[in-house]
């Protein structure tokens, strides 16, 4: 790969990640407030010394944003990229073994996906202690009976082709078929999957934020942000449409890079290359 | 007489995405002239991407997915059909000229009667009522030798068999009585036992309606037996354009004279063929619901020669390789190789055993994974079996791919970026890889044009010199047989009908299937249609 042949929108959204990664990483050092610091009146307007304005406690939203990265960008992409690990690798496996194994796995799936989501996750948040880590995980063993459903139907269009076939006979165990000859060929519609589920998983995160359940106050997150600000929309302040903009930028620039990776797999098969 | 149809200066043009490339614009067809008078059957022949069936469709003004003609003149009766405006084209497709496709299963709708289905262009172009359009469809299936011509049309596509279904479609193009039909290969996707009679049914048929045909085919033996004149395409380009007499008798140009020599290989048949070195004694197989698809079938092959299967699809021959590879293991019976009987499913097989059964496919296209290089593919045997690794790898890959006559540039490469014929170039190698004692061969060619399928057959037989291979060669074609094979069976319905040394599986006393099974490859030479016809012992049955 060249990085000539990377395009403009790819770059577009390269930039946009690797700017939020760092906002995450250099929080302390880059934001201008601390992240809990007081500054000034109630949803007082931007200046120049408050790019964004301040909140509905007189805090800076440029700085709550900043640090609100680290732990709205952590919590997603952690959930995402687990329960996209603990989808594919279940689903791939109830694809080449089938059998019991199959139906197993796959009525276990219907069954966590028959009890609503939300529900789920309050009632398993509410019994479990409130860290970070079963937030996560929450979030990722729900978000995978997705993944799972959709992995399970790419594979088994895979797993019937004659070289997954060729590499049976070649004596080939289950972890090389999945990884070495299913897993590439399903990568469009996984990846593309991944870009939206990334943006789900920030909403979800926010949603929870907002019952309580999310993460706690006084750190900030994106979606917490939103609904902390809510109400200032009735009194004409726009300090809630910051952090929306900023998730919907975030997902965009997900989604452009996430494309860009599509349009690159899919013309190895000799495709149009249009996806 | 006028011509009816005259095609002069076509130039078809088409942009094409290559992987990784900038899109480009390529001429496709250039400079084809041709005329063709009513009553007249013009053949055109090539390999793929030769343009022909591009050709067959300009003469329906119609281009394919980002095919545009851009140049030249079709004319049918002196009317320009490219100056056409959309609903001026729309008065001739379906009425004046008529398309027959290759796949008949794919051409029809699964939801509706074949009757229905195969007067409805005549009915919505007007031209006759669909009491009269019935009556015309009945006389045509009658016509074309289909059973109980007066019901048939009340059937659904899937009640009827492959062959029958061609000659739905055939019945389709005459129905609206138009001045020109364009056969699409209508029997490339046929057993050699259906494809004489839907070949018989046309000729019949074009005879009988008096209407002139484009019959584009790969196949020089075919359009031999159907056609008038004969046009020669290579690379969109015409090669040479003659009657059928002087193209096939005395052809001009080096690349018509290798098309007409084409299966010229001869292979001496090997006297001791005693040896069971690879065996598979009275097998029985059914697939899961109970279907038997082989009952009773033991056949053998000496170390270093080729036992060739025979037979029609469905005749359960594939299911052979499935048996003898452990994907299906048989209900009774045993597979033995080099006196070890090996065990009947796959994951009860050493690696040892397994690398010394090889199989190659008939789709090279989808037995390589379209996401690992051409080093990849062939490497992983090596690595698998050999340990091989790093560069001791790559140098044996590269002589595998000098093996099969490839070069080096290709390492890197995937599969996409590789023609039909170096795809199965590629499977091969990636058999040999493994250092098989037998490879298994499921019609490995069948796909492929007979040039190319020619210097796959040859490769084949090289490699069987130089490692005293076995080959179990599944094909349905006889000519292959004749070319490669030591010994031969010929199944039938699940049922082994002969086996034994070539020379005496194909000569006489015959018993009915393989006799008819014999007389249906076509032979390239004129008038062969009709003697086979008058002198056939069995008809294929309910085709």
């Amino acid at each position: 790969m060249r990085l000539n042949e990377i395009p403009l929108t790819a770059w577009v959204g390269i930039f946009g990640i690797v700017l939020t990664l760092f906002c995450a990483l250099f929080a302390p050092w880059i934001a201008p407030y601390g992240e809990t610091e007081v500054v000034g009146d109630v949803w007082a307007p931007a200046s120049s010394a408050y790019p964004f304005g301040l909140d509905n406690l007189g805090r800076d939203i440029l700085s709550r944003l900043i640090f609100g990265a680290q732990t709205t960008v952590f919590v997603s992409l952690a959930s995402t990229v687990l329960s996209f690990a603990l989808g594919i690798i279940l689903s791939f496996i109830a694809a080449t073994t089938r059998g019991w194994v199959d139906t197993g796995l796959s009525r276990l799936n219907d069954l966590m996906m028959s009890i609503p989501t939300l529900i789920f996750a309050l009632v398993v948040l509410a019994a479990l202690p409130q860290t970070l880590t079963t937030l996560i995980l929450v979030m990722a063993v729900l978000d995978s009976t997705r993944v799972f459903r959709l992995g399970r139907a790419v594979a088994l269009d895979v797993a019937v082709m004659d070289f997954v076939e060729a590499a049976r006979l070649r004596g080939e165990g289950t972890p090389w078929i999945i990884f070495r000859e299913i897993l590439p060929n399903t990568l469009s519609p996984l990846l593309a999957e991944f870009g939206l589920r990334f943006a789900f998983a920030i909403l979800f995160l926010s949603t929870l934020s907002f019952l309580g359940l999310g993460i706690q106050p006084p750190d900030a997150d994106w979606g917490g942000m939103v609904k902390d600000n809510k109400d200032g929309i009735i009194f004409g302040v726009a300090a809630a449409l910051v952090p929306g903009g900023a998730i919907a930028f975030l997902t965009i620039c997900v989604n452009l890079v996430v494309d860009w990776l599509l349009k690159r797999t899919s013309s190895l098969k000799g495709g149009r290359g249009d996806a | 007489m006028p011509d009816l149809l005259k095609v002069s200066g076509l130039k078809i043009e088409a942009t094409v995405y290559p992987p990784g490339e900038d899109p480009q614009r390529v001429t496709i067809v250039e400079e084809v002239n041709f005329t063709l008078e009513k009553g007249k059957v013009l053949g055109l022949i090539g390999e793929s991407g030769a343009g022909k069936s591009t050709i067959g469709l300009a003469a329906l003004a119609y281009g394919r997915g980002g095919v545009e003609i851009t140049g030249g003149k079709v004319e049918l009766n002196g009317e320009d059909l490219l100056s056409l405006s959309k609903s001026g084209i729309r008065k001739v497709r379906g009425a004046r000229v008529c398309y027959v496709s290759q796949s008949a299963a794919a051409s029809f709708n699964p939801a509706h009667k074949l009757g229905d289905q195969v007067i409805e262009a005549t009915v919505r172009h007007g031209l006759m009522s669909r009491e009269d359009a019935r009556r015309r469809a009945d006389h045509l299936f009658d016509v074309l030798g289909l059973p109980e011509p007066k019901t048939f049309g009340k059937r659904y596509p899937h009640q009827v068999s492959g062959g029958q279904l061609q000659r739905a479609m055939t019945a389709m193009a005459l129905c609206s009585n138009p001045d020109l039909i364009v056969f699409d290969e209508p029997t490339t996707a046929l057993d050699v036992t259906t494809q004489i009679d839907v070949l018989a049914a046309i000729k019949h048929a074009i005879e009988e309606t008096d209407t002139a045909a484009l019959y584009i085919t790969h196949d020089l033996a075919v359009v031999a037996q159907i056609s008038d004149d004969i046009m020669v395409l290579k690379s969109g380009k015409t090669v040479e354009h003659g009657s059928v007499a002087q193209v096939i008798e005395a052809p001009r140009e080096d690349y018509t004279r290798a098309l007409v020599n084409v299966r010229s290989i001869r292979h001496e048949e090997k006297q001791d063929q005693s040896e069971h070195f690879f065996e598979m004694a009275g097998i029985d197989a059914a697939y899961s619901g109970g279907v038997k698809v082989l009952s009773d079938v033991s056949l053998h092959v000496p170390k270093g020669q080729t036992l060739a299967i025979v037979g029609e699809s469905g005749s359960g021959k594939s299911t052979m390789a499935r048996v003898a590879t452990g994907l299906l293991p048989p209900s009774a019976g045993s597979v033995s190789l080099g006196g070890e009987v090996l065990p009947p499913a796959l994951k009860q097989r050493s690696r040892d055993q397994l690398r010394k059964l090889q199989l190659i496919y008939q789709m090279a296209d989808t037995a390589m994974n379209p996401r690992q290089t051409v080093g990849n593919i062939i490497g992983r045997p090596l690595t698998f079996y050999e340990g091989l690794r790093g560069s001791a790898r790559k140098k044996r890959v590269q002589e595998l791919l000098d093996q099969i006559e490839m070069g080096s540039g290709f390492h890197d490469r995937y599969p996409a970026e590789l023609s039909g014929g170096q795809k199965q170039r590629v499977a091969i190698a990636r058999a040999l890889a493994a250092g098989p004692e037998v490879i298994i061969c499921d019609e490995p060619t069948s796909a492929l044009d007979p040039l190319v399928a020619d210097g796959i057959l040859k490769l084949l037989l090289d490699l069987q010199k130089q490692k005293d291979l076995a080959y179990v060669f599944i094909t349905h074609d006889i000519a292959i047989v004749r070319a490669i094979a030591d010994s031969v069976a010929v199944m039938f319905q699940g049922e082994l009908v002969r086996f034994g040394p070539k020379s005496e599986v194909l000569s006489p006393p015959f018993d009915d299937y393989t006799d008819l099974l014999l007389k249906s490859v076509p032979e390239m030479r004129l008038g062969w249609l009709e003697e086979v016809l008058a002198s056939r012992k069995m008809s294929a049955g309910g085709n």
